[in-house]
C-alpha cells in the first residue's frame, strides 16, 4: 500500500486532545526520581509529572522555581513505559521548547513554578507536544482552550494536601459551563469579549505611554483583539452545545486522600492530578494504589472505605494560606 | 443489542457517543452502556476496550475478574474490538515494555503487539487509511502500537507503512489506531458482526 508522507499530520488539535482523552478516568502522579516513577506506574498511574520538587517542597524552599533539570526528566523517562509529563514556567515559551525536544509527552505550564511572563501565557498551538494548563475558573479555562491547551486542570492550591480550593474551582467551572449553557448567542459574544479583555494588557500600558491609538493592532501572538474574540466565542458555542469543556477537566492541587480523589470524580473531574500527596504520605506505595482504586470506584464507598484503611499518615497538609502565599492567582 | 465499554479507564464515553452514532445509522435498536465492575459484560452482545493506559486497563480489569468475563464471552462467539490500549490487552503476545510491567494480557488475538512503536507523543499523527472491507478512514494513532507477528487464523485488515495495524480473528477486532474520536465506519461494521450472528 502507498502512503503519501504529505498526508501525515502530526500535533494536529485531534492528536493532542485525543492524547488527553487517553488519561481520562487515571490518576496522574507527581514523582521526582526513577523509583517513585517506577512506584507510580506499578500502581496503575496513567502518567507520571517529573519534577525536580513536589509542590510541598517547592513551598518550603521558596526562591524561583523552574523547569527541572532535563537529565532528571530523560532518567524517568527512560525508567517507564507509561507517558512523561513535565511542568515549565507561565510563559516560559524557551523551557517549553526544551521540554519538547527531548520528547516529554505533555507540558504543564503551571502556576505551581515562578510565572516568566506576566501578562501572557505560552501560544500552546505552535507546539506539536500537547500542553496542560490550570484554570480557576471557565475565564481562565476558556483563554488556555484557546492558547491550545489540550487538557485544563483545576489549579486548586498545590502543595498544601487541602482539597478546598480544587473544590471551589470545579464548582465555579461547573456552575459557569450551566449558565453559558443557557444563554443566547449575543451574550455569548458579549461574554466572549469580557473574556478576550485579558490580552489587551500589554497594549493598555504602551497606549497610556504613547497616547497613541492604531487600526488593526496586534495584542498577541500574530492576532488582533478581534480575532482573538472570535475564536473564544467559538470556544463559548463549543461548550454551551457540549455541556462541558471541548478538552478533558482534571482536578488537581491538594488532592491528599482516596476519599478527596472520589470526591472530585463526582464533581465532574476526567481525571485525577496527584503531587505531594503520594510522595509526602507514610506509605506511598499503598498511597498510590488506594488512589487509583479510589478514582475507579469513585462512586463506590464500599470499596472506597476498604482502600482508605491504615493507609498511614496522609501528607500533613495546610490549613490557612495568606493571600500572599497563594500560587493560584499566578498566571490568569 | 447491549454493547459494553469497559469503562475503567481512557476513552470511554467517545466509545459510547461513536456506537450510539453507528446505530443510528444502521437503524439497530440497543443500549450503550459503561461498566467499571464485574457482571455487565456477560450479559453483552458487544464489548468495547477502549485506548487508555494499556498498565492501567489490564491491573483493573484482571483485578475485577472483568477479564475473565471477556474470554468467556469472547468464546460464545460474541464481537469484541479493542482500540489501541484495547489491542494490546486483546493480545496473546507482547513486547519487552509488557513484560516489564508485567502486564497481563487476554490471549484472545494471536498476535504479538508493541507498544508505543511509532515513539513518544510527539511522534503520534493522523492519517487516512484503507480497511479491508470498511474503505477509507480517518485513522488518529496517539502513542500506538503496531501489530508485529500474527498467527494463521489472523486477517490483517489494514497495514500503514507496512506496519500492520488492524486485524480481525474470527469475532475478534483489533486496531493500533482510534475510530471513535472520528468516525464511525470501524463500529458500524463491528455492530454488524454482532447483527449477522
Amino acid at each position: 500500500m502507498k502512503v503519501e508522507i504529505e498526508k501525515l499530520r502530526f500535533g494536529t488539535e485531534l492528536v493532542k486532545r485525543g492524547f488527553a482523552k487517553m488519561q481520562k478516568g487515571g490518576v496522574i502522579m507527581d514523582v521526582t526520581n526513577v523509583e517513585q516513577a517506577i512506584i507510580a506506574e506499578e500502581a496503575g498511574a496513567v502518567a507520571v509529572m517529573a519534577l525536580h520538587k513536589v509542590p510541598a517542597d517547592i513551598r518550603i524552599s521558596g526562591g524561583v522555581a523552574r523547569m527541572a533539570d532535563p537529565k532528571k526528566i530523560e532518567e524517568i523517562m527512560d525508567a517507564v513505559t507509561i507517558p512523561v509529563m513535565a511542568k515549565c514556567r507561565i510563559g516560559h515559551f524557551a523551557e517549553a521548547r526544551v521540554l519538547e525536544a527531548i520528547g516529554v509527552d505533555m507540558i504543564d505550564e503551571s502556576e505551581v513554578l515562578t510565572p516568566a511572563d506576566n501578562f501572557f501565557h505560552i501560544y500552546k498551538k505552535k507546539f506539536v507536544v500537547p500542553f496542560v494548563c490550570g484554570a480557576r475558573n471557565l475565564s481562565e479555562a476558556v483563554r488556555r482552550i484557546w492558547e491550545g491547551a489540550a487538557m485544563i486542570r483545576t489549579k486548586g492550591e498545590a502543595g498544601t494536601g487541602n482539597v478546598v480550593e480544587a473544590v471551589k474551582h470545579m464548582r465555579l467551572i461547573n456552575h459557569a459551563i450551566s449558565i453559558v449553557q443557557r444563554t443566547n448567542e449575543e451574550k455569548l459574544y458579549s461574554l466572549a469579549e469580557k473574556f478576550a479583555s485579558r490580552y489587551l494588557e500589554v497594549s493598555k500600558i504602551v497606549t497610556e505611554e504613547t497616547g497613541i491609538r492604531i487600526e488593526e493592532e496586534i495584542v498577541y501572538e500574530h492576532f488582533t483583539i478581534e480575532e482573538i474574540v472570535e475564536g473564544i466565542y467559538e470556544i463559548l458555542l463549543d461548550i454551551k452545545k457540549l455541556n462541558r469543556l471541548p478538552v478533558v477537566n482534571f482536578a488537581a492541587g491538594g488532592v491528599a486522600t482516596p476519599a478527596d480523589a472520589a470526591m472530585m470524580m463526582q464533581l465532574g473531574a476526567d481525571g485525577v492530578f496527584v503531587g505531594s500527596g503520594i510522595f509526602k504520605s507514610s506509605n506511598p506505595t499503598k498511597f498510590a494504589k488506594a488512589i487509583v482504586e479510589a478514582v475507579q470506584h469513585y462512586d463506590e464507598p464500599d470499596i472506597i472505605a476498604e482502600v482508605s484503611k491504615e493507609l498511614g499518615e496522609p501528607m500533613k497538609g495546610i490549613e490557612k494560606f495568606s493571600e500572599t502565599e497563594l500560587l493560584q492567582t499566578r498566571g490568569t | 443489542m447491549k454493547v459494553s465499554v469497559v469503562g475503567v479507564q481512557g476513552d470511554v464515553e467517545e466509545h459510547v457517543i461513536i456506537t450510539k452514532k453507528a446505530m443510528q445509522n444502521l437503524g439497530i435498536k440497543g443500549d450503550v452502556i459503561i461498566t467499571r465492575k464485574f457482571g455487565a459484560v456477560s450479559k453483552s452482545d458487544v464489548v468495547i476496550i477502549p485506548g487508555g493506559e494499556s498498565t492501567t486497563i489490564s491491573k483493573l480489569i484482571f483485578a475485577d475478574s472483568i477479564a475473565e468475563e471477556i474470554i468467556q464471552l469472547a468464546e460464545s462467539g460474541k464481537p469484541i474490538m479493542g482500540t489501541c490500549a484495547g489491542l494490546i490487552i486483546l493480545s496473546r503476545f507482547g513486547d519487552e515494555q509488557v513484560e516489564k510491567t508485567r502486564t497481563k494480557l487476554l490471549g484472545l488475538l494471536d498476535v504479538k503487539v508493541r507498544r508505543n512503536a511509532f515513539g513518544r507523543q510527539k511522534e503520534s499523527f493522523q492519517t487516512k487509511l484503507q480497511m479491508k472491507r470498511i474503505g477509507e478512514i480517518d485513522a488518529i494513532f496517539i502513542r500506538a502500537p503496531v501489530i508485529e507477528d500474527v498467527g494463521e487464523k489472523v486477517e490483517i485488515l489494514a497495514k500503514f507503512e507496512d506496519k500492520i495495524v488492524a486485524v480481525q480473528q474470527d469475532n475478534i477486532l483489533g486496531l493500533a489506531f482510534h475510530p471513535e474520536l472520528v468516525s464511525t465506519k470501524v463500529h458500524e461494521y463491528l455492530l454488524s458482526l454482532a447483527h449477522n450472528l
